[in-house]
Protein backbone atom coordinates (compact mmCIF):
# COMPACT_ATOMS: atom_id res chain seq x y z
CA UNK A 1 0.00 0.00 0.00
CA UNK A 2 1.56 3.12 -0.67
CA UNK A 3 -0.01 6.18 0.77
CA UNK A 4 -0.50 9.82 -0.80
CA UNK A 5 1.95 11.19 2.28
CA UNK A 6 4.72 8.72 1.11
CA UNK A 7 3.77 9.54 -3.06
CA UNK A 8 3.75 13.13 -3.35
CA UNK A 9 6.74 15.23 -2.84
CA UNK A 10 4.62 18.41 -0.96
CA UNK A 11 1.20 17.47 0.52
CA UNK A 12 0.44 21.16 2.22
CA UNK A 13 -2.35 23.08 3.75
CA UNK A 14 -2.43 26.88 3.96
CA UNK A 15 -5.17 29.82 4.23
CA UNK A 16 -6.56 31.22 1.00
CA UNK A 17 -7.75 34.09 2.61
CA UNK A 18 -8.95 33.72 6.10
CA UNK A 19 -12.25 32.23 4.70
CA UNK A 20 -10.63 29.03 3.01
CA UNK A 21 -8.45 26.72 3.12
CA UNK A 22 -6.12 25.43 0.13
CA UNK A 23 -4.43 21.98 -0.12
CA UNK A 24 -1.65 21.70 -2.68
CA UNK A 25 -0.53 18.55 -3.70
CA UNK A 26 2.69 18.06 -5.59
CA UNK A 27 4.91 15.79 -7.32
CA UNK A 28 8.35 15.29 -7.96
CA UNK A 29 7.76 13.25 -11.46
CA UNK A 30 5.68 13.33 -14.57
CA UNK A 31 4.75 9.41 -13.87
CA UNK A 32 3.23 10.04 -10.36
CA UNK A 33 1.24 13.44 -11.39
CA UNK A 34 0.03 11.73 -14.70
CA UNK A 35 -0.92 8.39 -12.66
CA UNK A 36 -2.83 10.37 -9.84
CA UNK A 37 -4.77 12.06 -12.40
CA UNK A 38 -5.51 9.70 -14.69
CA UNK A 39 -6.29 7.21 -12.13
CA UNK A 40 -8.54 9.45 -10.58
CA UNK A 41 -7.10 8.40 -6.93
CA UNK A 42 -8.78 11.57 -5.92
CA UNK A 43 -12.73 13.13 -6.69
CA UNK A 44 -14.98 15.51 -5.14
CA UNK A 45 -16.53 12.76 -3.45
CA UNK A 46 -13.36 11.18 -1.65
CA UNK A 47 -12.37 14.55 -0.62
CA UNK A 48 -15.54 15.39 0.72
CA UNK A 49 -15.93 12.40 2.44
CA UNK A 50 -11.98 12.38 3.78
CA UNK A 51 -12.94 16.45 5.19
CA UNK A 52 -16.33 15.62 6.52
CA UNK A 53 -17.85 18.23 4.44
CA UNK A 54 -20.56 18.50 2.02
CA UNK A 55 -19.33 18.11 -1.82
CA UNK A 56 -20.33 22.21 -2.29
CA UNK A 57 -18.22 23.38 0.47
CA UNK A 58 -15.01 22.38 -1.78
CA UNK A 59 -14.88 25.36 -4.33
CA UNK A 60 -11.73 24.51 -6.61
CA UNK A 61 -10.44 21.48 -7.55
CA UNK A 62 -8.08 21.82 -10.22
CA UNK A 63 -5.01 20.32 -11.65
CA UNK A 64 -2.08 22.24 -13.29
CA UNK A 65 0.22 20.78 -15.73
CA UNK A 66 2.88 22.91 -15.75
CA UNK A 67 3.21 22.74 -11.78
CA UNK A 68 2.91 18.68 -11.05
CA UNK A 69 -0.05 19.66 -8.93
CA UNK A 70 -3.10 19.20 -7.81
CA UNK A 71 -5.17 22.65 -5.85
CA UNK A 72 -7.96 21.98 -3.76
CA UNK A 73 -9.50 25.28 -2.04
CA UNK A 74 -12.32 24.45 0.38
CA UNK A 75 -14.48 26.62 2.84
CA UNK A 76 -13.61 26.82 6.34
CA UNK A 77 -15.91 26.41 9.27
CA UNK A 78 -14.70 29.53 10.76
CA UNK A 79 -12.78 32.06 9.58
CA UNK A 80 -8.74 32.28 10.38
CA UNK A 81 -8.47 33.41 13.65
CA UNK A 82 -12.19 33.55 15.06
CA UNK A 83 -13.41 31.94 18.71
CA UNK A 84 -13.35 28.47 17.94
CA UNK A 85 -10.82 28.20 15.43
CA UNK A 86 -7.99 25.59 15.64
CA UNK A 87 -5.31 26.77 12.73
CA UNK A 88 -4.91 30.44 11.99
CA UNK A 89 -2.77 29.73 9.37
CA UNK A 90 -4.11 26.59 7.91
CA UNK A 91 -0.99 25.22 7.81
CA UNK A 92 -1.72 21.58 9.52
CA UNK A 93 -5.01 21.17 7.82
CA UNK A 94 -3.43 18.22 5.25
CA UNK A 95 -3.59 15.39 8.10
CA UNK A 96 -6.92 14.16 6.66
CA UNK A 97 -5.28 13.32 2.85
CA UNK A 98 -2.10 11.72 4.08
CA UNK A 99 -3.41 8.06 4.11
CA UNK A 100 -5.15 8.34 0.68
CA UNK A 101 -4.55 4.76 -0.81
CA UNK A 102 -2.16 5.33 -4.08
CA UNK A 103 -2.86 1.81 -5.43
CA UNK A 104 -0.01 0.57 -7.84
CA UNK A 105 1.08 3.69 -7.57
CA UNK A 106 5.08 2.93 -7.96
CA UNK A 107 6.49 5.32 -5.07
CA UNK B 1 15.25 46.61 -24.19
CA UNK B 2 17.33 46.24 -20.97
CA UNK B 3 16.09 43.84 -18.29
CA UNK B 4 14.40 45.54 -15.25
CA UNK B 5 15.82 44.10 -11.47
CA UNK B 6 13.98 43.81 -8.79
CA UNK B 7 15.56 42.14 -5.49
CA UNK B 8 12.84 40.79 -2.19
CA UNK B 9 15.20 40.97 0.69
CA UNK B 10 12.38 38.43 2.63
CA UNK B 11 9.10 37.08 2.61
CA UNK B 12 8.30 39.36 5.42
CA UNK B 13 9.30 43.19 6.48
CA UNK B 14 11.13 41.58 10.00
CA UNK B 15 11.48 38.46 9.50
CA UNK B 16 15.37 38.93 8.60
CA UNK B 17 17.48 37.20 5.61
CA UNK B 18 21.15 37.00 5.52
CA UNK B 19 22.74 39.99 5.06
CA UNK B 20 25.33 38.58 2.32
CA UNK B 21 22.22 37.25 0.13
CA UNK B 22 20.83 40.41 -0.35
CA UNK B 23 24.10 42.26 -0.60
CA UNK B 24 25.19 40.18 -3.52
CA UNK B 25 21.95 41.42 -5.74
CA UNK B 26 23.58 44.57 -5.82
CA UNK B 27 26.57 43.53 -8.01
CA UNK B 28 24.24 44.32 -11.10
CA UNK B 29 21.94 47.22 -11.53
CA UNK B 30 19.09 47.00 -9.22
CA UNK B 31 15.91 48.95 -9.81
CA UNK B 32 14.11 48.08 -7.09
CA UNK B 33 13.97 46.78 -3.60
CA UNK B 34 10.70 45.63 -2.48
CA UNK B 35 9.49 43.62 0.60
CA UNK B 36 5.69 42.65 1.57
CA UNK B 37 5.17 43.47 5.27
CA UNK B 38 1.68 42.61 5.22
CA UNK B 39 -0.85 39.53 5.43
CA UNK B 40 -4.18 38.35 6.90
CA UNK B 41 -2.40 34.52 7.62
CA UNK B 42 -2.51 35.67 10.96
CA UNK B 43 -5.62 36.50 11.63
CA UNK B 44 -7.72 39.11 12.30
CA UNK B 45 -6.06 40.64 15.43
CA UNK B 46 -2.95 43.32 14.33
CA UNK B 47 -6.00 44.59 11.66
CA UNK B 48 -8.02 45.40 14.48
CA UNK B 49 -6.26 45.93 16.97
CA UNK B 50 -3.63 47.80 15.35
CA UNK B 51 -0.39 45.53 16.28
CA UNK B 52 1.86 44.16 14.20
CA UNK B 53 3.24 40.49 14.39
CA UNK B 54 7.21 41.15 14.07
CA UNK B 55 8.99 43.28 16.55
CA UNK B 56 10.14 46.59 16.17
CA UNK B 57 13.88 45.21 17.13
CA UNK B 58 13.61 43.24 14.25
CA UNK B 59 11.75 45.76 11.98
CA UNK B 60 14.34 48.41 12.37
CA UNK B 61 17.19 45.72 11.94
CA UNK B 62 15.80 44.71 8.64
CA UNK B 63 14.97 48.43 7.55
CA UNK B 64 18.34 49.66 8.38
CA UNK B 65 19.91 46.79 6.23
CA UNK B 66 17.23 47.93 3.27
CA UNK B 67 17.98 51.77 3.44
CA UNK B 68 21.69 50.97 4.07
CA UNK B 69 21.13 50.02 0.69
CA UNK B 70 18.94 51.99 -1.32
CA UNK B 71 19.23 55.44 -0.17
CA UNK B 72 22.49 56.24 -0.44
CA UNK B 73 22.95 54.23 -4.10
CA UNK B 74 19.47 55.90 -5.25
CA UNK B 75 17.59 52.40 -5.68
CA UNK B 76 13.56 53.15 -5.02
CA UNK B 77 12.28 51.15 -1.91
CA UNK B 78 8.80 50.05 -1.67
CA UNK B 79 7.43 48.86 1.26
CA UNK B 80 3.63 46.92 0.82
CA UNK B 81 1.21 46.54 3.93
CA UNK B 82 2.88 48.38 6.18
CA UNK B 83 3.08 47.22 10.02
CA UNK B 84 1.24 44.19 9.02
CA UNK B 85 -2.16 45.52 7.99
CA UNK B 86 -1.41 48.56 6.18
CA UNK B 87 -3.73 50.68 8.44
CA UNK B 88 -3.19 54.57 8.88
CA UNK B 89 -1.58 53.59 12.73
CA UNK B 90 0.04 50.63 11.03
CA UNK B 91 1.63 52.82 8.47
CA UNK B 92 2.69 55.84 10.46
CA UNK B 93 4.11 53.46 13.10
CA UNK B 94 6.34 52.22 10.38
CA UNK B 95 7.34 55.63 9.31
CA UNK B 96 8.34 56.46 13.06
CA UNK B 97 10.86 53.66 12.83
CA UNK B 98 12.28 54.69 8.94
CA UNK B 99 12.15 58.33 10.44
CA UNK B 100 14.93 56.86 13.71
CA UNK B 101 16.91 54.95 10.68
CA UNK B 102 17.19 58.52 8.99
CA UNK B 103 18.31 60.46 12.15
CA UNK B 104 20.86 57.87 12.85
CA UNK B 105 22.25 57.35 9.32
CA UNK B 106 21.27 61.16 8.49
CA UNK B 107 19.47 60.27 5.54
CA UNK B 108 17.45 62.51 3.51
CA UNK B 109 14.96 61.10 0.66
CA UNK B 110 11.60 61.72 -1.06
CA UNK B 111 9.13 59.55 0.71
CA UNK B 112 5.52 58.71 -0.89
CA UNK B 113 2.95 57.54 1.43
CA UNK B 114 -0.29 55.75 -0.10
CA UNK B 115 -2.72 55.51 2.29
CA UNK B 116 -5.73 52.48 2.29
CA UNK B 117 -8.16 53.39 5.08
CA UNK B 118 -11.91 53.29 4.35
CA UNK B 119 -13.99 55.21 6.61
CA UNK B 120 -17.32 52.96 7.86
CA UNK B 121 -19.11 55.68 6.05
CA UNK B 122 -17.69 55.31 2.63
CA UNK B 123 -18.42 51.63 3.13
CA UNK B 124 -22.09 51.87 3.98
CA UNK B 125 -22.36 53.73 1.20
CA UNK B 126 -21.02 51.51 -1.20
CA UNK B 127 -23.13 48.74 0.46
CA UNK B 128 -26.40 51.09 0.36
CA UNK B 129 -25.60 51.68 -3.50
CA UNK B 130 -25.19 47.80 -4.23
CA UNK B 131 -21.35 48.20 -4.53
CA UNK B 132 -20.28 45.57 -1.91
CA UNK B 133 -19.95 41.80 -2.73
CA UNK B 134 -18.68 38.37 -0.73
CA UNK B 135 -15.94 36.81 -2.20
CA UNK B 136 -17.23 33.12 -1.61
CA UNK B 137 -20.03 31.76 -1.00
CA UNK B 138 -19.50 31.09 2.97
CA UNK B 139 -18.80 34.69 3.22
CA UNK B 140 -22.20 36.11 4.93
CA UNK B 141 -23.30 39.10 3.15
CA UNK B 142 -21.57 42.58 4.97
CA UNK B 143 -24.28 43.78 7.34
CA UNK B 144 -24.92 47.82 9.08
CA UNK B 145 -24.33 45.65 12.75
CA UNK B 146 -20.66 44.23 12.12
CA UNK B 147 -19.69 47.12 10.29
CA UNK B 148 -20.41 49.92 12.87
CA UNK B 149 -18.52 47.89 15.21
CA UNK B 150 -15.85 47.37 12.88
CA UNK B 151 -12.20 49.13 14.00
CA UNK B 152 -10.43 49.24 11.00
CA UNK B 153 -11.09 48.88 7.61
CA UNK B 154 -8.35 49.10 4.91
CA UNK B 155 -8.39 48.52 1.21
CA UNK B 156 -5.60 46.44 -1.05
CA UNK B 157 -4.50 48.65 -3.50
CA UNK B 158 -3.27 47.92 -7.06
CA UNK B 159 0.06 48.89 -8.66
CA UNK B 160 -1.61 52.08 -9.69
CA UNK B 161 -0.79 54.63 -6.71
CA UNK B 162 2.59 53.22 -6.78
CA UNK B 163 3.31 53.90 -10.35
CA UNK B 164 2.37 57.69 -9.76
CA UNK B 165 4.97 57.92 -6.76
CA UNK B 166 7.36 56.00 -8.64
CA UNK B 167 6.68 58.39 -11.77
CA UNK B 168 6.94 61.35 -8.89
CA UNK B 169 10.80 60.36 -8.34
CA UNK B 170 10.02 58.76 -4.76
CA UNK B 171 13.21 57.61 -3.13
CA UNK B 172 10.86 55.26 -0.66
CA UNK B 173 7.35 54.61 -0.97
CA UNK B 174 5.19 53.59 2.25
CA UNK B 175 2.62 51.60 0.93
CA UNK B 176 -0.95 50.73 3.12
CA UNK B 177 -2.30 47.99 2.55
CA UNK B 178 -1.61 46.13 -0.35
CA UNK B 179 -2.54 43.37 -3.28
CA UNK B 180 0.47 41.56 -2.27
CA UNK B 181 1.88 41.31 -5.46
CA UNK B 182 1.42 45.15 -6.29
CA UNK B 183 4.49 46.71 -5.05
CA UNK B 184 6.45 44.51 -7.16
CA UNK B 185 4.51 44.86 -10.19
CA UNK B 186 5.06 48.32 -9.95
CA UNK B 187 8.43 48.60 -10.52
CA UNK B 188 8.49 46.57 -14.06
CA UNK B 189 5.03 48.96 -14.81
CA UNK B 190 6.78 51.96 -14.08
CA UNK B 191 9.30 51.00 -16.37
CA UNK B 192 7.19 50.06 -19.32
CA UNK B 193 7.10 46.14 -18.59
CA UNK B 194 4.38 43.85 -19.35
CA UNK B 195 2.10 44.04 -16.70
CA UNK B 196 1.42 40.00 -16.23
CA UNK B 197 4.59 39.29 -16.37
CA UNK B 198 5.23 42.36 -13.30
CA UNK B 199 2.38 40.45 -11.71
CA UNK B 200 3.41 37.10 -12.11
CA UNK B 201 6.93 38.01 -10.91
CA UNK B 202 5.57 40.00 -8.30
CA UNK B 203 3.61 36.57 -6.88
CA UNK B 204 6.68 34.97 -6.83
CA UNK B 205 9.11 37.31 -4.86
CA UNK B 206 6.18 38.73 -2.46
CA UNK B 207 7.15 35.22 -0.24
CA UNK B 208 11.07 36.40 -0.25
CA UNK B 209 12.57 32.45 -1.28
CA UNK B 210 9.61 30.14 -0.62
CA UNK B 211 10.18 29.80 -4.17
CA UNK B 212 13.49 27.90 -4.12
CA UNK B 213 14.68 25.05 -2.71
CA UNK B 214 15.10 24.54 0.45
CA UNK B 215 12.29 27.41 0.51
CA UNK B 216 12.24 29.83 3.45
CA UNK B 217 10.56 33.55 3.70
CA UNK B 218 13.75 34.27 5.44
CA UNK B 219 16.52 34.85 2.62
CA UNK B 220 17.02 37.00 -0.66
CA UNK B 221 15.31 36.06 -4.05
CA UNK B 222 15.71 38.38 -7.27
CA UNK B 223 13.63 38.83 -10.35
CA UNK B 224 14.20 40.17 -13.44
CA UNK B 225 11.83 40.89 -16.48
CA UNK B 226 13.01 41.05 -20.13
CA UNK B 227 10.72 41.95 -23.02
CA UNK B 228 8.64 38.83 -23.07
CA UNK B 229 9.42 36.66 -19.79
CA UNK B 230 11.28 37.37 -16.38
CA UNK B 231 13.46 34.90 -14.53
CA UNK B 232 13.68 34.36 -10.84
CA UNK B 233 16.97 33.23 -9.45
CA UNK B 234 17.62 32.48 -5.66
CA UNK B 235 20.76 34.97 -4.13
CA UNK B 236 21.59 32.46 -1.69
CA UNK B 237 23.53 29.62 -3.26
CA UNK B 238 22.74 27.26 -0.41
CA UNK B 239 19.34 27.17 -2.45
CA UNK B 240 18.65 27.01 -5.80
CA UNK B 241 15.19 27.41 -8.24
CA UNK B 242 13.48 25.12 -10.68
CA UNK B 243 11.03 25.24 -12.71
CA UNK B 244 8.99 22.80 -10.24
CA UNK B 245 9.36 24.57 -7.44
CA UNK B 246 8.87 27.98 -9.62
CA UNK B 247 5.59 26.15 -10.84
CA UNK B 248 4.74 25.24 -7.49
CA UNK B 249 4.95 28.42 -5.85
CA UNK B 250 2.57 30.61 -8.11
CA UNK B 251 -0.24 27.69 -6.11
CA UNK B 252 0.83 29.07 -3.24
CA UNK B 253 -1.75 30.24 -1.00
CA UNK B 254 -4.15 31.01 -3.45
CA UNK B 255 -7.96 29.66 -4.49
CA UNK B 256 -7.31 28.87 -7.70
CA UNK B 257 -3.61 27.49 -9.63
CA UNK B 258 -3.77 29.42 -12.35
CA UNK B 259 -6.52 32.24 -12.30
CA UNK B 260 -5.49 34.89 -9.69
CA UNK B 261 -7.85 37.87 -8.98
CA UNK B 262 -5.96 41.20 -8.34
CA UNK B 263 -7.79 44.99 -8.16
CA UNK B 264 -8.58 45.74 -11.44
CA UNK B 265 -7.48 42.24 -13.33
CA UNK B 266 -7.66 38.99 -13.28
CA UNK B 267 -4.31 37.41 -14.19
CA UNK B 268 -4.29 33.82 -16.11
CA UNK B 269 -1.30 31.69 -15.91
CA UNK B 270 -2.50 28.71 -17.87
CA UNK B 271 -0.83 29.25 -20.71
CA UNK B 272 2.56 29.44 -18.39
CA UNK B 273 6.17 28.09 -19.42
CA UNK B 274 9.05 27.58 -16.81
CA UNK B 275 11.82 26.39 -18.26
CA UNK B 276 15.86 26.22 -16.71
CA UNK B 277 18.14 28.70 -18.60
CA UNK B 278 21.13 28.59 -16.52
CA UNK B 279 21.96 26.94 -13.28
CA UNK B 280 18.86 27.80 -10.79
CA UNK B 281 17.83 30.38 -13.33
CA UNK B 282 14.02 29.78 -14.29
CA UNK B 283 12.39 31.51 -16.99
CA UNK B 284 8.83 32.12 -17.10
CA UNK B 285 6.29 33.48 -20.29
CA UNK B 286 2.92 33.60 -21.04
CA UNK B 287 1.68 35.21 -17.84
CA UNK B 288 -1.60 37.55 -18.94
CA UNK B 289 -2.82 40.22 -17.96
CA UNK B 290 -6.77 40.53 -18.37
CA UNK B 291 -7.86 44.15 -17.18
CA UNK B 292 -11.95 43.61 -15.66
CA UNK B 293 -14.69 46.21 -16.12
CA UNK B 294 -14.21 47.87 -13.23
CA UNK B 295 -12.39 47.58 -9.96
CA UNK B 296 -13.11 45.50 -7.43
CA UNK B 297 -11.48 46.01 -4.40
CA UNK B 298 -10.78 43.64 -1.45
CA UNK B 299 -11.76 45.34 1.69
CA UNK B 300 -10.60 44.27 5.01
CA UNK B 301 -12.24 45.07 8.44
CA UNK B 302 -11.83 43.34 11.70
CA UNK B 303 -14.08 43.48 15.21
CA UNK B 304 -13.81 42.80 18.47
CA UNK B 305 -15.80 40.19 19.68
CA UNK B 306 -14.66 38.83 23.36
CA UNK B 307 -12.31 38.69 26.00
CA UNK B 308 -10.14 35.76 26.41
CA UNK B 309 -8.50 34.44 29.24
CA UNK B 310 -7.17 30.58 28.70
CA UNK B 311 -5.40 27.96 31.29
CA UNK B 312 -2.75 25.25 29.36
CA UNK B 313 -1.78 22.34 31.65
CA UNK B 314 -0.98 18.45 30.63
CA UNK B 315 -3.05 15.49 31.88
CA UNK B 316 -0.88 12.12 32.34
CA UNK B 317 -3.40 10.02 34.40
CA UNK B 318 -4.75 7.22 32.17
CA UNK B 319 -8.18 7.20 33.84
CA UNK B 320 -8.63 10.55 33.32
CA UNK B 321 -7.37 10.48 29.76
CA UNK B 322 -9.67 7.87 29.16
CA UNK B 323 -12.67 10.25 29.85
CA UNK B 324 -12.05 13.35 28.66
CA UNK B 325 -15.02 14.84 27.44
CA UNK B 326 -17.24 13.49 30.00
CA UNK B 327 -15.19 14.90 32.29
CA UNK B 328 -15.30 18.37 30.27
CA UNK B 329 -18.94 17.79 30.67
CA UNK B 330 -19.14 17.69 34.18
CA UNK B 331 -16.67 20.62 34.67
CA UNK B 332 -18.82 23.13 32.23
CA UNK B 333 -21.79 22.60 34.04
CA UNK B 334 -20.50 23.27 37.82
CA UNK B 335 -18.82 26.09 36.31
CA UNK B 336 -22.37 27.65 34.64
CA UNK B 337 -24.11 26.63 37.94
CA UNK B 338 -21.61 27.87 40.21
CA UNK B 339 -22.08 31.36 38.22
CA UNK B 340 -25.61 30.83 37.53
CA UNK B 341 -26.63 34.54 37.93
CA UNK B 342 -24.51 35.14 35.15
CA UNK B 343 -26.27 34.75 31.34
CA UNK B 344 -24.62 31.42 28.97
CA UNK B 345 -24.86 34.29 26.38
CA UNK B 346 -22.09 36.42 27.96
CA UNK B 347 -19.47 34.06 28.12
CA UNK B 348 -18.34 30.97 26.05
CA UNK B 349 -15.92 27.92 27.52
CA UNK B 350 -13.76 25.96 24.98
CA UNK B 351 -11.38 22.66 25.37
CA UNK B 352 -9.10 21.75 23.04
CA UNK B 353 -6.73 18.36 24.03
CA UNK B 354 -3.01 18.91 22.34
CA UNK B 355 -2.41 14.96 21.56
CA UNK B 356 -5.47 14.13 20.88
CA UNK B 357 -7.19 16.01 18.54
CA UNK B 358 -6.62 19.79 18.71
CA UNK B 359 -5.79 20.32 15.63
CA UNK B 360 -8.66 18.85 13.45
CA UNK B 361 -11.43 18.52 16.33
CA UNK B 362 -14.33 16.31 15.03
CA UNK B 363 -12.83 16.10 11.59
CA UNK B 364 -9.83 13.58 13.26
CA UNK B 365 -9.35 10.65 11.16
CA UNK B 366 -6.84 9.18 13.93
CA UNK B 367 -8.36 7.61 16.79
CA UNK B 368 -5.92 8.52 20.46
CA UNK B 369 -3.50 6.23 21.39
CA UNK B 370 -1.08 8.33 23.68
CA UNK B 371 0.10 8.65 27.00
CA UNK B 372 -0.43 12.44 27.96
CA UNK B 373 -2.47 15.17 26.47
CA UNK B 374 -1.96 19.10 26.56
CA UNK B 375 -5.17 20.39 27.72
CA UNK B 376 -5.54 23.88 26.98
CA UNK B 377 -8.97 25.69 28.33
CA UNK B 378 -10.04 29.27 27.16
CA UNK B 379 -12.65 31.53 28.55
CA UNK B 380 -13.93 34.23 25.85
CA UNK B 381 -16.28 36.80 27.45
CA UNK B 382 -18.00 39.86 27.47
CA UNK B 383 -15.58 41.59 29.53
CA UNK B 384 -11.35 40.49 30.56
CA UNK B 385 -12.59 40.32 34.63
CA UNK B 386 -15.73 37.67 33.27
CA UNK B 387 -13.49 36.05 31.68
CA UNK B 388 -10.76 36.25 33.71
CA UNK B 389 -13.31 35.06 36.99
CA UNK B 390 -14.94 32.12 35.07
CA UNK B 391 -11.36 31.09 34.22
CA UNK B 392 -10.10 30.95 37.73
CA UNK B 393 -13.26 29.04 38.70
CA UNK B 394 -13.10 27.22 35.64
CA UNK B 395 -9.50 26.13 36.47
CA UNK B 396 -9.90 24.86 40.13
CA UNK B 397 -12.75 22.83 39.39
CA UNK B 398 -10.85 21.18 36.87
CA UNK B 399 -7.93 20.75 39.08
CA UNK B 400 -9.85 18.95 41.89
CA UNK B 401 -12.85 17.44 40.13
CA UNK B 402 -13.11 13.89 41.16
CA UNK B 403 -13.90 11.78 37.98
CA UNK B 404 -15.16 8.26 38.32
CA UNK B 405 -12.44 5.98 39.90
CA UNK B 406 -9.66 8.60 40.59
CA UNK B 407 -6.51 7.64 41.66
CA UNK B 408 -5.06 10.82 41.83
CA UNK B 409 -7.24 12.37 44.29
CA UNK B 410 -4.88 15.37 44.72
CA UNK B 411 -4.81 16.54 41.64
CA UNK B 412 -5.76 16.22 37.66
CA UNK B 413 -3.52 18.90 36.08
CA UNK B 414 -0.06 19.38 35.77
CA UNK B 415 0.66 23.21 35.25
CA UNK B 416 3.89 24.34 33.40
CA UNK B 417 3.79 28.17 34.70
CA UNK B 418 2.61 29.52 37.61
CA UNK B 419 0.47 31.53 37.18
CA UNK B 420 -1.83 29.41 35.09
CA UNK B 421 -4.23 31.52 33.58
CA UNK B 422 -3.30 33.86 30.83
CA UNK B 423 -5.30 36.87 30.64
CA UNK B 424 -5.20 36.75 26.81
CA UNK B 425 -6.90 40.52 26.05
CA UNK B 426 -9.52 40.96 22.66
CA UNK B 427 -10.40 38.46 20.48
CA UNK B 428 -10.91 39.85 17.02
CA UNK B 429 -12.91 38.42 13.51
CA UNK B 430 -12.82 39.19 10.85
CA UNK B 431 -16.08 41.16 9.91
CA UNK B 432 -15.50 42.59 6.90
CA UNK B 433 -13.53 40.91 3.79
CA UNK B 434 -15.54 41.39 0.69
CA UNK B 435 -15.20 43.29 -2.64
CA UNK B 436 -16.01 46.85 -3.32
CA UNK B 437 -16.72 47.72 -7.05
CA UNK B 438 -14.96 51.36 -7.39
CA UNK B 439 -14.91 52.83 -10.77
CA UNK B 440 -10.98 54.21 -10.26
CA UNK B 441 -8.93 53.28 -7.20
CA UNK B 442 -9.24 55.41 -4.11
CA UNK B 443 -6.06 55.18 -3.05
CA UNK B 444 -4.28 58.88 -1.87
CA UNK B 445 -0.76 59.53 -2.36
CA UNK B 446 0.82 62.04 -0.08
CA UNK B 447 4.37 62.71 0.00
CA UNK B 448 6.96 63.96 2.86
CA UNK B 449 10.34 65.32 1.78
CA UNK B 450 13.33 65.81 3.73
CA UNK B 451 14.54 63.83 6.22
CA UNK B 452 10.73 63.16 8.07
Amino acid sequence: MTRLYDYAKVLRSKNAGPFEITLDILFDDKEKYYFVKDQNILTHERIAQLYQVDETAIHHFVYFDQALGIKITMARDVSSGSVGERDVYGAQQHAPLMNLEVDGGQS
Amino acid sequence: MKEISIVAPCGMLGYGFPEESFERAFKETVHGIVVDAGSTDAGPHKLGAGVSIVSDRSLKKDLTLILEKGIPNKVPIIIGSAGGSGTQKHVKHTLEIISEIFKEKDYSAKIAVVWSDYTKEEVKQAMDEGRISSLSSNIPPLNEDSLMETTAIVGQMGHEPIVEALAGGADLIICGRAYDPSPFAAIGIHHGMDPGLSYHLGKILECGALCAEPGTTKDSIIGKIYHDYFTVQSLNPARSCTTTSVAAHTFYEKEHPYLLNGPGFQLDLSACEFTEVGPGIIKVKNSQYIPTKEQLIKIEGARRVAYRTFVLAGVRDPLLLSQLDKVEEEIHSQVKNYYSEISSEDYKINFYYYGKNAVLGDKEPEPFSGHEVGVLFEVLAKTQELADSICATLRSTYLHYGYEGRKSTAGNLAFPFAPSDISFGAVYEFSVYHLLASDKHPFKLEWLEGSI
